[in-house]
């Protein structure tokens, strides 16, 4: 909403400056967005020089000039001037000014063959002189002003534009800014002047609101006026709707521009003679058409509001007029409409056809239903001033009765709300002031509500009208009090934190990614998950939420490689979707390690990044976190983008949660590549059912002994199951088991491995002698051999 | 000279004689070992008389004791003059590079997240969540925003099924809705989280992050609200003052609502906050309105409280000067090292936030 000072003293007396007024209006929630000095028609103008004037190619009169217009870019201007040189400095005209003597205005066109953006300007042209001989030819001191407007903008004259929160339509209009002013102590706001122009003519269009389910129209007030002359507007009323950032067109049309403004009161005005017979309003049929004042075509859908007459669609109701009975600057009788719309209908119709105008803003957020005929006197008042004309008597035709809501409200609730006493007499005011009507009954008052307020339903909202003019600078702040009563972090955001501190310990970049991603390439991932689309996705690359953080750490892993970073490791935190249901997400912990292969590397040579260095980050991950080694197994199922012989799963004991995932990534996804992943969730919930108290520390002094092995084992046999048959040999003295060699090649059949291995014995109750040790050592290679088909290697 | 004294000399130039560790050890063992110089001479001891016995074996133990002397001397002596040779062998050059290693770092969201929990957790805040897939209902409706509302027109929200039913939820609020919901009030909690919304610029993106914050019971008023918030922006910019400013504002699920700016001014192309003659929104808040208590079980005859809603990513630019709101997503390897933290930097209420 855009205004400024002098407008606003139409509606209110005020000593206040424009700066004190600007501060104000921020205070009581009128948020001023911009402040900037008014444009007027000729703003646009600007001073210019021709850098080079080069021949029109295919014209021997006309010049094809390099411009400077104080931007990076020099323009190609056609001109025919014969003083258009090298160096003149000059007016420049861009496309869509408005040309003073001709009201032509400029489009960028071809000339010649050769396109001319925008024009060079005679002193004629610009109504300096009658010079037209040639282009204006500026002294040497425009030379500082290129790219400045030639005609000074008026100083101390500003637009306000403030950004008017939804709620509060009224002051869509000048008038209801002026009463917020006025309630809050900056001015006293003016009575409306009595219209006295005199209704004579008769009103012999018949008009009539059908009664359709759902018409958004329920007041439709209008008059006719006869024999106007539909002139330029006068140069005040001009400067006001330039200062809205519109385009004066007639003086009929600024006018309903104007009172829009004005008073929040749209209006629109047919030219009365190309209405056949008479007004319906009315829902459309499917498939009804017309073209509106923006030049466009629309097609309607059933049940939207229009204005119709014999012929057809007159316009849409409350959001734009229609071409055919638009007024123009030879029309003569008009009818000039002032209506009331459902703003709940108005946004439906607008939203479906894409369509936006000043009139359907102010509709969709309410209009004062009671501002019809005040909205006809302001604007016949100046058309009649303008341009003459006779009037009729006003014709309302309404279909549903606006009753104004009584709130019973509590003065306390004021101070209770906001910590801070507020008397009531104050209270009473600040209400009166706004337009609000108040009766006090015993301890209550009785507060009714005016039409301009759609936005007031109850006791809170007259504590917010209160506290919102008395300044919250006036509620006195409480120092918080230092006090917890519950823990800041529950058990699973705990671990959440952990991990996210942990794995970025060993090494990892943490990055926070979308949260959707590009549907092919979460296909990869999404193994038996069904994709969650988005229905309006911001583009097709981010059009389904992410079924794993892969997708998105390996594209931006792939970015940064193309940056010419080879050693990264990255990780995320955070959710992935496992349906479209609220819920239905899970939090995952995902690492990504890539290295450049740089074989001569010294440092690197021995120490290349394999599946046991991710292994090792992620367990160790897992033992940060509290969960064990002996609390976990590792199983060698994984989803179809690992690598499927380099990777593993962390399973729980009882192989019923799957904890993580490690390995090297599928080749065909990403080469050379390793992750891992923790199911957050699953992890602390075992945790949490799992959760030992910790024993007091006892320890052996007994000495302790190692013995080592060497089993030769079927090549397929797992490691992992070797040292499970082993514990489980003597769970009290075997303390460590210890893999130290893996061999295959020479010496051994081609389909087995050999595993060394160190094995801890020690006994908490004595020193172990040579029988015992060889006891167990006899017990471990039995079983062994029995329950694995291992052999001992001699 | 007897034949005692004359090796006892002999041993003793022998000693000092050498250089050579292997040597030294040879002596030792002729002297000290079983049958070494010193137990021969004890075996002679039971041919003597009682009386030489007491001289010999005196003068025995003597002889003894010097030689260990000389030899632990020489010991010591000679294993100092080898290790300083092999020490001057020993020359590294270590201005070469040291064995690799990789630093992590923290994402300045994530930290800040952590930042503000801390702050809130001192004056008895708990942190709560709630899933990025909300219903229209939690997000919208309970909140007071009704189906036509055009406050809605500022959420151009992503929809996951065509009713526009399920949705990315646009703001956090609707972990209010959630918390009173599965709760009794008092209730008292922060809600970090991501939030989404379909634009993309500048200075925005579809994903972005919120904090809620949510204080209800029986007479929490604005007074309140306002400590709360300063207490926090002071804190939070680690700053002794800050310059604040409550504007009126609309929020369908606050009354009153507010916005909140903070003062600051430029200074060489930096920004500093708490003072200057510039304003700058940081966060809106207000009253819950008595409505979405209702509509969450809450009597609001009884009670009563704040909420607040911040943006997160916006503060962490501001404190730790960052300029683009996009930058945060992209994952840039220089960016995330030079902006990140190191995950050993936890910001605490006893070490303090930042290091």
């Amino acid at each position: 909403m855009k205004f400024t000072k002098d407008w606003l003293d139409v509606h209110l007396k005020t000593n206040k400056s424009e700066s004190q007024i600007i501060q104000k209006l921020n205070n009581i929630g009128l948020e001023v967005e911009k402040v900037e000095p008014v444009k007027n028609e000729l703003s646009e103008f600007i001073v210019a020089k021709i850098v080079k004037a080069n021949k029109h190619p295919n014209a021997d009169r006309l010049k094809l000039c390099d411009v400077d217009i104080g931007k990076k870019e020099i323009l190609k201007v056609v001109c025919g001037a014969p003083n258009a040189r090298d160096g003149l400095l000059t007016i420049y005209a861009p496309p869509g000014s408005v040309i003073p003597k001709n009201g032509m205005k400029l489009e960028v066109s071809k000339i010649r063959g050769e396109t001319s953006y925008g024009m060079l300007c005679s002193e004629s042209e610009l109504k300096l002189s009658n010079e037209s001989e040639g282009i204006i030819d500026l002294n040497d001191k425009y030379k500082t002003k290129i790219g400045k407007s030639f005609f000074d903008e008026k100083k101390g004259k500003n637009v306000i534009e403030l950004s008017i929160t939804p709620n509060r339509p009224d002051c869509l209009g000048v008038r209801g800014i002026a009463r917020d002013l006025s309630a809050s102590n900056f001015g006293k706001l003016k009575e409306p002047r009595k219209s006295k122009v005199k209704k004579n003519i008769k009103h012999n269009l018949k008009i009539k609101i059908e009664k359709n389910k759902n018409q958004a129209c329920s007041i439709f007030g209008s008059c006719i006026i006869k024999n106007i002359k539909n002139t330029e507007s006068p140069g005040w009323l001009k400067n006001r709707i330039l200062a809205l950032g519109l385009r004066p067109i007639s003086a009929v049309v600024d006018i309903t521009n104007y009172v829009m403004f004005d008073l929040n009161r749209p209006l629109h005005a047919y030219d009365l003679d190309k209405i056949k017979n008479k007004i319906t309003v009315r829902n459309s049929k499917k498939g009804e058409n017309f073209k509106a004042l923006d030049n466009k075509n629309y097609t309607l859908d059933k049940d939207m509001c229009v204005i119709s007459d014999d012929e057809g669609v007159l316009g849409l109701g409350g959001i734009i007029g229609g071409e055919r009975s638009g007024t123009e600057k030879h029309t003569k009788n008009i009818l000039l409409e002032s209506a009331y719309f459902d703003p709940a209908i108005i946004r439906k119709t607008a939203k479906k056809l894409d369509l936006k105008s000043d009139a359907k803003f102010r509709f969709e957020r309410g209009v004062d239903p009671q501002s019809v005929n005040a909205g006809l006197d302001s604007a016949v008042e100046l058309i009649l001033e303008i341009c003459g004309g006779e009037v009729s008597k006003f014709d309302v035709q309404q279909i549903k009765k606006f009753k104004d809501l009584e709130i019973k409200f509590d003065p306390k609730m004021v101070s209770k709300t906001i910590g801070t006493n507020i008397k009531t007499n104050e209270i009473k005011k600040i209400l009166l002031n706004l337009g609000f009507t108040v009766k006090t009954k015993g301890k209550f008052l009785n507060v009714k509500v005016p039409s301009w307020r759609p936005d007031i339903f109850g006791e809170i909202d007259l504590v917010e009208e209160v506290i919102r003019i008395v300044g919250f600078e006036k509620i006195k702040s409480i120092e918080p009090e230092k006090k917890r009563t519950k823990p800041t972090l529950n058990f699973f955001q705990k671990h959440f934190h952990l991990a996210q501190r942990s794995v970025a310990s060993k090494g990892y970049l943490e990055t926070i990614t979308w949260s959707f991603t590009d549907e092919k390439i979460n296909n990869k991932f999404k193994e038996k998950l069904e994709s969650v689309k988005i229905v309006n996705p911001i583009s097709s690359e981010l059009n389904v939420l992410r079924n794993s953080l892969y997708p998105n750490l390996i594209f931006y892993l792939e970015k940064n490689l193309n940056r010419g970073f080879g050693d990264q490791a990255l990780f995320e935190i955070g959710p992935t979707f496992t349906g479209k249901k609220p819920g239905q997400q899970i939090t995952v912990v995902c690492g990504i390690k890539k290295q450049s292969i740089d074989e001569d590397n010294y440092l690197k040579k021995n120490n290349l990044v394999d599946v046991f260095h991710i292994k090792k980050d992620l367990v160790q991950s897992l033992t940060e976190l509290g969960i064990n080694k002996e609390d976990f197994k590792i199983d060698e199922n994984t989803p179809s983008y690992y690598h499927p012989g380099i990777s593993g799963s962390i399973v729980s004991k009882d192989g019923n949660l799957v904890l993580g995932h490690f390995g090297a990534l599928h080749p065909k996804i990403i080469s050379n590549t390793f992750g891992f992943e923790i199911f957050l969730e699953n992890l602390v919930n075992y945790k949490a059912k799992n959760s030992k108290t910790k024993e007091s520390l006892t320890f052996s002094d007994y000495q302790k002994s190692d013995r080592d092995f060497a089993f030769l084992v079927n090549k397929n046999t797992k490691a992992q199951d070797l040292t499970e048959v082993i514990q489980k040999v003597d769970k009290d003295l075997i303390k460590e088991i210890k893999i130290f060699d893996v061999y295959e090649g020479e010496n051994i059949p081609s389909d087995k491995k050999s595993i060394a291995l160190k094995v801890t014995i020690q006994s908490d109750h004595k020193t172990l002698n040579e029988t015992d040790l060889t006891n167990i050592s006899k017990k471990i290679i039995n079983t062994v051999e029995e329950k694995t088909g291992a052999k001992l290697r001699s | 000279m007897s034949d005692f004294e004359k090796k006892f000399l002999e041993f003793k130039s022998r000693l000092n004689g050498t250089q050579d560790s292997k040597e030294i050890e040879s002596i030792r063992t002729d002297i000290f070992s079983k049958n070494g110089f010193i137990n021969s001479q004890f075996k002679k001891l039971g041919s003597l008389s009682e009386n030489e016995k007491k001289t010999f074996a005196s003068n025995i133990n003597k002889a003894k004791q010097e030689l260990l002397e000389i030899f632990r001397a020489k010991a010591t002596e000679v294993s100092d003059k080898d290790l300083n040779e092999k020490i001057k062998k020993e020359k590294i050059d270590v201005t070469l590079p040291e064995k690799e290693f990789k630093i992590g770092k923290i994402h300045p969201v994530s930290q800040v997240i952590d930042e503000i929990s801390c702050i809130f957790s001192e004056i008895g805040f708990s942190v709560e969540e709630g899933p990025d897939v909300e219903n229209d209902y939690n997000n919208f409706t309970a909140l007071n925003t009704p189906e036509d509302h055009p406050a809605k027109d500022m959420h151009d929200t992503f929809y996951l099924d065509e009713n526009m039913k399920t949705l990315l939820r646009t703001h956090t609020s609707p972990v209010q809705v959630r918390t009173m919901l599965k709760g009794k009030p008092p209730f008292k909690i922060i809600a970090p989280g991501r939030t989404y919304r379909s634009d993309s610029d500048q200075t925005h993106t579809p994903m972005f992050h919120q904090l809620e914050g949510l204080h209800i019971d029986k007479n929490i008023n604005m007074g309140h609200l306002k400590g709360c918030l300063n207490y926090f922006i002071k804190e939070f910019f680690e700053v002794d003052k800050i310059k604040m400013r409550f504007r009126p504002s609309h929020f369908p699920f606050t009354e009153p609502s507010a916005e909140v700016d903070i003062g600051y001014r430029i200074e060489k192309n930096k920004i500093i906050i708490g003072e200057g003659d510039k304003w700058l929104e940081v966060l809106g808040c207000g009253m819950v309105h008595p409505n979405v208590l209702k509509n969450c079980k809450v009597d609001p005859k009884i009670y009563q409280g704040f909420a607040f809603g911040i943006g997160i990513d916006r503060l962490a630019m501001l404190k730790y000067g960052i300029n683009d709101l996009r930058s945060f997503f992209e994952c840039d390897y220089r960016w995330l090292n030079y902006y990140g933290f190191d995950p050993l930097d936890v910001p605490t209420n006893y070490r303090g936030l930042s290091k």
